[in-house]
């Protein structure tokens, strides 16, 4: 019987003992964090994507908290976060254009034409190391291999029938899919655009031509068309000055190869 | 206390022979859990070693003069249990106002080491093979160091199996699985060595 006692006895007073400890050094060791950090982490999506450019959402509520980030710094959160994140941090909120991923190229295994058939790690990375960087004969398309898809956190991008398409209503323009494409083909446009050129090849006409039904050749069609000059060639390729374009959809029209979607 | 050539001796076997890991198969769910980049699994071991150590300090010393004394020895687990977790959650505060960069190095791990049973199996070793306080906190080491090898081994091997073809059935955490039992198995060879 006093076994029992003396064993509830000691492993009580080690549970008080360490209770009382741990309350002591909670309050010795206590780490100031200022209420609106905390206020402003509550906020924030909490996706620890590192789309801001901080280490995690933690890190832009500090940077936030200390002036030394916008209230809207937050791409995904957008505009509504950034209101609320003003009224905590009790600034306003400037406005900012909500933007959304878009791939530059639309050649898909119908479209476009492949020189050999690939059967190695499927890995855009890795196609660095084969011939023609890649099995496409064009050598500026989507590998259609997914390392924008491993990175989205938000489930956000696909690859369909070969190339990567973005879901625009998922896509929170964190821009990870622009870092892991190796083509560097996927770029953050505005969201409220409806012109785009989706195609990145440099080549010229003829071998734009052999590659891929619907590459932009660089006839400047689009360009002569346009009723704002707000698209220019570049290495045989239409560029789109979303500023300029009003989304009149001339251009979509006068593409012979329908490259502007 | 043992002289320095028993010691070597314990080391190797705590570390290699008979690793927390891959034979006792203690700690697995950090090992599996933690181990998908080098970066982070070196981060954990880190962790770990840094808990281990402290933790078989600690229990060796509660063990001595405190269970001991009062003869209840066989409260051993339920102890052990309450001041590792006390231990961790301390040791956080402490890294957090006085090592930040500690801190954040170890980051979310230390929380995940309170439930880690490779921490308990260590201390609960330790009296099993009667070892004095110091050779615990030298076989806790030990035994820790083995959990940091065998989670960077895993994570260099998962990191390069992450590429490959892997068949639709074996994909995720069965060719982990797969992967960690080779390892076992090579360290196997290890037994050998005592």
């Amino acid at each position: 019987m006093s076994g029992i006692i003396t064993a509830t006895v000691v492993v009580a007073a080690v549970g008080v003992f360490i209770g009382i400890f741990l309350g002591i050094a909670a309050i010795k060791f206590r780490v100031e964090v200022d209420p609106k950090e905390e206020a402003v982490l509550g906020l924030l999506p909490g996706n620890n994507c590192g789309g801001c450019g901080f280490a995690g959402c933690s890190g832009l509520a500090a940077a936030i908290a200390k002036g030394e980030a916008a209230v809207n710094a937050c791409p995904v959160g957008g505009d509504s976060v950034g209101q609320k994140i003003a009224e905590v941090m009790g600034v306003e909120a400037t406005e900012t254009e909500k933007q959304v991923a878009f791939v530059k190229c639309q050649g898909d295994c119908d479209k476009a034409k492949v020189d050999y058939d690939y059967t190695g790690i499927e890995d855009c990375g890795m196609l660095s190391f084969v011939p023609n960087g890649g099995p496409k004969k064009c050598n500026y398309g989507c590998l259609g291999f997914g390392n924008c898809v491993k990175s989205c956190p938000f489930n956000a991008i696909h690859i369909v029938n070969g190339v990567a398409v973005v879901d625009k209503e998922a896509c929170k323009a964190c821009g990870k899919c622009v870092e892991a494409c190796p083509k560097n083909l996927i770029e953050l446009v505005p969201y409220k655009s409806t012109s785009f050129v989706a195609c990145s090849s440099k080549d010229k006409g003829p071998v734009v031509m052999k590659a891929c039904e619907v590459g932009c050749i660089g006839c400047s069609l689009c360009k002569k068309n346009c009723p704002e000059d707000a698209i220019v060639i570049e290495d045989f390729l239409a560029k789109i000055d979303y500023k300029k374009c009003t989304g009149c959809g001339i251009c979509k029209e006068k593409c012979p190869k329908k490259a502007i979607l | 206390m043992m002289d320095a050539k028993e010691l070597v001796l314990l080391v190797i076997s705590s570390a290699l022979v008979s690793n927390v890991v891959l034979s006792q198969f203690l700690g697995l769910c950090p090992f599996l859990g933690v181990s998908k980049k080098v970066e982070t699994a070196a981060g954990m071991g880190g962790a770990v070693i840094f808990v281990i150590t402290l933790a078989s300090a600690v229990t060796g010393v509660i063990y001595k003069f405190v269970l001991e004394k009062f003869n209840i020895t066989y409260l051993q687990t339920i102890v052990f249990i309450l001041v590792i977790a006390a231990l961790v959650q301390f040791v956080e505060m402490f890294l957090k106002k006085f090592m930040v960069g500690l801190y954040d190095a170890l980051g979310v791990y230390l929380p995940l080491i309170t439930t880690n049973c490779a921490v308990l199996g260590v201390a609960l070793n330790n009296v099993k093979y009667d070892y004095d306080i110091l050779t615990g906190v030298i076989n806790g080491f030990a035994t820790a160091l083995g959990f940091a090898i065998a989670i960077v081994i895993l994570a260099g091997i998962r990191e390069k199996i992450e590429d490959n073809d892997i068949p639709e059935v074996f994909k995720g955490m069965p060719i982990v699985l797969v992967t960690a039992g080779l390892m076992a198995i090579a360290f196997c060879g290890f037994s050998g060595l005592l």
